[in-house]
């Protein structure tokens, strides 16, 4: 497969690989994917009060497209929004990294990747709200 | 080469059962053809031609001498996919009278199984009997599939993915005792195992030239002679060459680097370089085992082309590790790797699991390898295995106790 310099950057020097605590209040993780399906995407986001996305980290099982994808999403929500993160669609993963048709699916992992770690973020603080709530009856 | 070479930096060839470097004996032999010895070898009325013919000839003795054949024996054709095509079509498209009952296995070459497919439109029925967890069909698996109005049985001498060797004499026993033709496409065997094509009890066996460090565009068709005689509907119409079973002017240079090819293997094999291929292919094997944890080999240990090494690398999806071992040209079953997004049917057929499947690399040893080039891989790919685990959320998980069976994955 013929990748663009972006893709091949990005999988020979991956940023942000690594874990948060997933059991932390302020991390959330999206686990998307399947190994059956050759490939597995992690990604954790540390979110403050403000809903600011403070850290970033990835692991990813895949090809050379779906490591360079993750890689690129870690980048662009660091420092960033929830808001701004939900906004980013897999189009523009595509583009950005130039991907072959075939290999578009890695985008939409990506775009999956984000909402899942964002919604267990959400869940995780609703749940807290929910039994401070209790707490406070 | 050196052009390509010069301009960037060349990896390690280990991909052999793709195809092989042509030997430079083989170009040797060739180049009088492409320039003084350039005559049509059907011309039998000027002494172009009759060199031209000389020159096919002794190929066709050199190719038969590689099968234990006889030269009358050997039909040239473009390729080994036109061989098979020719084997399958040919024999079905002939005996359609007698029956139309085909037997084949699932893991041929696509060479086949779609002449197969081909056949099914016509009318005929294929059986395609299933492998074993290491890739292999069994003579009795044979036996019980034959019918009354089977007319060919066609079971690959050795797989091209996981380099599994059927036993090939057993089979061809069967098929003799039913009264049944029995072929083989011999690519991956030919030149690399010892074979004689009486012994072995087969009728018809395809090659191929660019697989035995000849060139490409050129193999190979052996068809029995004797009693009865084995007829085959041709696929191409013309001139008449090769006694009227393949029609087109022959390609005089190919055919004469396919005669040196397997003249220059059939010494080769004598001189013990299957002994070194395997050698070098085992030290692979053992050292890579001994440092990567979780690494499944694929297909037999015992029945195996002695140059083909093809394992799962649990966790390492096969596109990014070729990705990361750059420096080395092999080959994976990875879905990622074929435009239809499907892993290996290959390997499926084995059992392999789909993730495992999707972490399959195939190297492929030969002749121009070195004991340096195993050194150098073995080095690299257990430092990109750690690379690429580390970055792996399944090895993670793995590491953590989860079992990725209770996962409840999404699947896409």
């Amino acid at each position: 497969m013929a990748y663009s310099d972006k893709v091949v950057d990005h999988y020979e020097n991956p940023r942000n690989v690594g874990s948060l605590d997933k059991n932390a209040e302020d991390v959330g993780t999206g686990l998307v994917g399947a190994p059956a399906c050759g490939d597995v995407m992690k990604l954790q986001l540390r979110i403050n009060d403000d809903g600011i996305i403070e850290d970033a980290k990835f692991k990813t099982f895949g090809c050379g497209s779906a490591i360079a994808s993750s890689s690129l999403v870690t980048e662009m929500v660091k420092g960033k929004s929830i808001e701004f993160a939900m906004g980013i669609e897999n189009s523009f993963i595509a583009e950005e990294l130039k991907l072959p048709p075939v290999k578009i699916h890695c985008s939409v992992l990506a775009e999956d990747a984000i909402k899942a770690a964002i919604a267990d973020y959400q869940k995780k603080k609703a749940a807290k709200l929910a039994s401070s709530e209790e707490a406070a009856k | 080469m050196s052009t390509l070479q010069g301009a960037i930096k060349m990896p390690i060839y280990l991909d052999n059962n793709a195809t092989t470097r042509c030997d430079p004996r083989v170009v040797e032999a060739m180049m009088p053809y492409l320039t003084e010895v350039f005559g049509n070898a059907g011309s039998r009325n000027h002494a172009y031609g009759w060199a031209a013919q000389e020159g096919v000839e002794l190929a066709r003795e050199q190719t038969a001498a590689m099968l234990g054949a006889d030269a009358k024996e050997i039909v040239f054709t473009s390729g080994a996919t036109e061989s098979d095509n020719l084997a399958v079509l040919g024999v079905a498209r002939f005996y359609k009278d007698k029956g139309r009952h085909i037997i084949t296995s699932n893991i041929e070459h696509k060479a086949v199984l779609d002449a197969c497919h081909a056949l099914e439109k016509e009318g005929f029925e294929v059986t395609y009997l299933p492998v074993d967890q290491v890739g292999m069909i069994s003579p009795d698996q044979v036996r019980e599939a034959i019918r009354p109005d089977t007319i060919l049985v066609s079971i690959m001498w050795a797989n091209n993915e996981i380099g599994t060797i059927n036993p090939i004499a057993e089979i061809g026993a069967v098929c003799r005792d039913k009264g049944v033709l029995f072929h083989t496409d011999g690519v991956q065997g030919f030149g690399r195992v010892p074979f004689d094509a009486k012994a072995m009890n087969v009728d018809l066996v395809s090659i191929s030239g660019h697989k035995i460090y000849g060139p490409k565009g050129i193999g190979a068709l052996y068809v029995r002679r004797g009693r009865p005689r084995i007829r085959l509907e041709p696929m191409l119409f013309g001139g008449g060459q090769e006694r009227g079973i393949r029609s087109g002017t022959q390609a005089v240079h190919q055919i004469v680097g396919l005669g040196k090819a397997a003249e220059l293997s059939v010494e080769a094999l004598s001189n013990g370089e299957a002994e070194r291929v395997k050698g070098l292919r085992d030290r692979l094997w053992d050292e890579l085992r001994a440092n990567i944890d979780e690494l499944y080999l694929n297909g037999s240990w015992e029945h195996r082309l002695p140059n083909n090494l093809n394992a799962s690398f649990a966790y390492c999806e096969g596109e990014a590790m070729m990705m990361a071992i750059k420096e080395l040209a092999v080959s994976s079953g990875s879905a990622c790797t074929s435009a239809s997004l499907e892993p290996s049917y290959v390997l499926r057929a084995l059992g392999v699991t789909e993730d495992l499947a999707h972490t399959s690399i195939r190297f492929g040893l030969g002749r121009f390898n070195t004991d340096a080039d195993i050194d150098f891989a073995v080095k690299l790919i257990t430092e990109k295995v750690t690379w690429l685990r580390e970055m792996s959320p399944l090895y993670e998980m793995v590491k953590e106790g989860i079992d990725l069976k209770t996962v409840s994955w999404t699947a896409h």
